[in-house]
């Protein structure tokens, strides 16, 4: 099976390609780009004149709700948001219902996602047993199950377990995602302590306990060795102690929300449930340290965070709603608004969707040279769309962009060669 | 959305009673002149006037309060308005039926006003939010958030005693941090506008960019006293000793707590309030709560007068006007 990808725009931040050129995909893989490979024979073109092609978006973080909270999402629903995001490989978070601890889990997933199709799963397995943060979780059986790193889903207050997590994980060889907080000083919040918080008598979640978490982290880092990931950094500070570990040459690395880059404590303001997420808005000068930590490449990677939720999840007063927004579909046109507002050229933004997370991960993928799998983003740099939640793919209508106009729309997503979502002209 | 959005109409009439924040000069000024033409209806014979017959207010209290639902109650039954008191402990609402639930179902009884006090801060917005349109919310305290009924009532006491707002320096003492009542007040006072808001507490107290709210900082009660005309003394809940948030009330009542002594230099003709109950000893010495300059009981009947005046603005009726374009 032969597949010509004709006349788009090739962004491949691997290679550093950025001009039109010719895809040409042989089975699953991409056979090359710009010359035809010899003797190839078109089975099927797709005419991508005026578009966009990059590869396949990878994301760090995106809630799939399965096992647990199908009520919210499915594997089914949530990998069919992220082929309409040009999503083709994520990592889902260990926080399950069961929590992924077990290859048992690990296989229901990896199960339920190869059936539906849609977008490679890479579980993060639990560091520790129902993510309690006591015992060490069976990492061996979980990596050998398939998964692709560990994390805990929320900080570890015993420094002792994280240290012995660490250990083992480095031991095993596997990469730790970290999502840094002091327990204590996080938690009565559910925003950023700040003047809103302090104006609608929210508890406040101040930029310090992410600070003094990740400070705590790094100096584990440094002691036990271990591959690590700060994952969805929220302020300035952590990203600058982090920037300045990795100056060091400690082997961390960390990502940020696509949604923090835009959104402040300020869009919280009257209550907003749907702006409740954890870690918090924080403040506009938090926003521009993240906006240019993602610049100059100490933040390699954006991720949407997805967290799809059932209506009632977000009809409360604000403390009571959970947490968490949909943001597989809006996880590009947020990253190519970055270069729409002058903060990095395209090609760069697409990078933090692509080679920044595939190397965090250290998989194949997040690339159009030859010989790579042929999972492929197509996009219409120029379309201009207004978000409607009720037009959103996934069953997490829950989005605090509702209205805004947004540039540039996924047209086609290939996995494996295969075209796994195509948006109709009226769409 | 700004706040006052979702509590005034089409025609910048109240619609809702939800925060002070967000609502004009204009708006607070007639809410204490409405307040004022039922100030006397306490001293008649026959306390009631028609006000709002044939309305139905239901006061929906999530969260204990005697006082604060008594003076609600008292309020609309002198405005002639029927009166369902529902309390609610959050054990009910546990039980699966949600917050919307029970509001649909009052809405089904036909009502035309909730009185809404909850532990959650922005809860009377979100109930305002999703009630049916022809219900008007009147928030009676959201967590730390609001309890704007309380500050106008403050107000009210704080004109009939000094008149103009203009040259006030007012001193609000204690816990900040936690207090709704402080919140309003503040808000209210800058809305009207007195000559300087200042707080003052341990910094355990004080909420984060607190000066953002438009008021000064103190720490030290000598120095935030200094010249003020109205002294507000904040009530102290016994759980703050947990939490490591102060050592003992006795520690807090020897730097913070309001004495003849540390009134000092305050104004002469300062007055001093209270939003109650009041923690003897605590946040306020008996000497004072009981002295001449203590106008904490005069609070608690400008209550009702308040919320007369607030309850019928909200149901379209100003009694003022209505006066004057019926003479």
């Amino acid at each position: 099976m032969n597949l010509l990808i004709r006349g788009g725009h090739v962004v491949d931040p691997a290679s550093g390609l950025d001009a039109t050129a010719d895809v040409y995909v042989t089975d699953n893989r991409i056979g090359a780009v710009g010359e035809a490979p010899a003797g190839f024979v078109a089975d099927r073109t797709i005419d991508a004149t005026g578009r966009v092609v990059c590869p396949g978006l990878i994301d760090l973080q995106a809630k799939l709700r399965e096992p647990g909270e199908t009520h919210k999402g499915t594997i089914a629903s949530e990998t069919a948001a992220a082929a309409a995001g040009g999503v083709t490989a994520l990592c889902c978070p260990p926080d399950t219902k069961p929590v992924l601890d077990s290859s048992a889990v690990v296989e229901l997933i990896r199960d339920r996602a190869e059936a539906a199709g849609m977008c490679r799963v890479l579980p993060i397995g639990a560091l520790t047993k129902d993510l309690a943060g006591e015992h060490l979780a069976e990492m061996l059986s979980l990596k050998r199950a398939g998964c692709i790193a560990v994390g805990n889903a929320r900080a570890i207050a015993n420094t002792l377990v994280l240290r012995r997590a660490m250990e083992y994980a480095a031991t095993l060889d596997l990469t730790v995602f970290l999502n840094s907080e002091d327990p204590w000083l996080a938690a009565s919040g559910c925003m950023h302590e700040g003047q809103i918080s302090t104006r609608l008598g929210l508890g406040g979640i101040p930029a310090c306990a992410e600070a003094i978490g990740v400070a705590r982290d790094l100096i584990l880092i440094e002691q036990t060795g271990v591959r690590a990931h700060f994952s969805r950094l929220s302020t300035a500070k952590a990203v600058e102690m982090v920037a300045k570990a990795k100056a060091r040459g400690l082997p961390v690395s960390c990502d940020v929300t696509a949604h923090q880059l835009f959104l402040t404590e300020l869009d919280v303001d009257l209550f907003n449930s749907l702006c409740h997420v954890r870690p918090p808005l924080r403040t506009q000068r938090d926003r521009d340290g993240l906006r240019a930590a993602l610049a100059d490449g100490v933040i390699t990677s954006i991720c949407s965070d997805h967290q799809p939720h059932d209506r009632d999840a977000k009809l409360a007063p604000f403390a009571a709603t959970e947490p968490g927004m949909s943001g597989l579909e809006t996880l590009l046109p947020l990253a190519l608004r970055l270069a729409e507002e002058g903060v990095m050229p395209r090609a760069e933004a697409i990078a933090r969707l692509t080679t920044g997370p595939a190397s965090v991960l250290n998989v194949e993928g997040g690339t159009l040279q030859p010989g790579a799998r042929a999972d492929i983003c197509i996009f219409d740099a120029n379309a201009r769309w207004e978000v409607n939640p009720s037009t959103l793919v996934s069953r997490g209508k829950n989005t605090p962009l509702s209205g805004w106009e947004m540039k540039g729309r996924v047209t086609c997503t290939l996995l494996d060669g295969r075209v796994v979502f195509q948006r109709g002209p009226d769409a | 959305m700004k706040p006052a959005d979702l509590q005034l109409d089409a025609n910048g009439q109240l619609r809702h009673f939800l925060s002070v924040e967000g609502l004009s000069r204009k708006t607070l000024t007639e809410i204490l002149d409405v307040a004022e033409s039922f100030a006397n209806v306490k001293a008649q014979a026959v306390k009631k006037v028609p006000l709002l017959r044939g309305k139905t207010v239901v006061n929906l209290f999530f969260e204990n309060s005697t006082r604060t639902r008594t003076t609600f109650e008292l309020a609309a039954k002198r405005l002639s308005a029927d009166v369902l008191n529902i309390n609610i402990s959050t054990s009910a609402t546990s039980k699966g039926e949600s917050l919307l639930d029970m509001l649909h179902n009052l809405e089904a009884m036909h009502c035309d006003m909730f009185v809404v006090r909850h532990a959650d801060s922005g809860a009377a917005h979100f109930i305002a939010r999703h009630v049916a349109p022809h219900i008007s919310v009147i928030n009676a305290g959201d967590g730390r958030h609001a309890h704007p009924t309380q500050a106008m009532l403050d107000m009210f006491t704080i004109r009939r005693h000094k008149g103009d707002f203009g040259p006030l320096r007012v001193a609000i003492i204690g816990d900040i941090l936690h207090s709704r009542v402080a919140r309003s007040q503040i808000h209210a006072l800058n809305t009207l506008g007195a000559g300087e808001v200042r707080v003052i507490g341990p910094k355990t107290l004080i909420p984060a960019d607190c000066s953002r709210l438009g008021v000064q900082v103190f720490h030290d009660m000598r120095e935030g006293l200094a010249g003020a005309d109205v002294v507000i003394a904040l009530r102290l809940q016994k759980e703050r000793m947990e939490g490591a948030l102060l050592p003992s009330e006795r520690e807090f009542f020897k730097r913070y707590g309001v004495t003849e002594e540390k009134l000092a230099v305050a104004k002469p003709d300062a007055i001093i309030m209270h939003p109650g109950p009041i923690n003897r000893g605590v946040e306020i010495d008996s000497e004072v709560a009981d002295g001449p300059r203590s106008v904490i009981l005069e609070q608690v009947s400008n209550g009702i007068a308040v919320r007369m005046a607030v309850m019928s603005l909200v149901l379209g009726r100003n009694p003022v006007t209505e006066a004057e374009g019926g003479a």
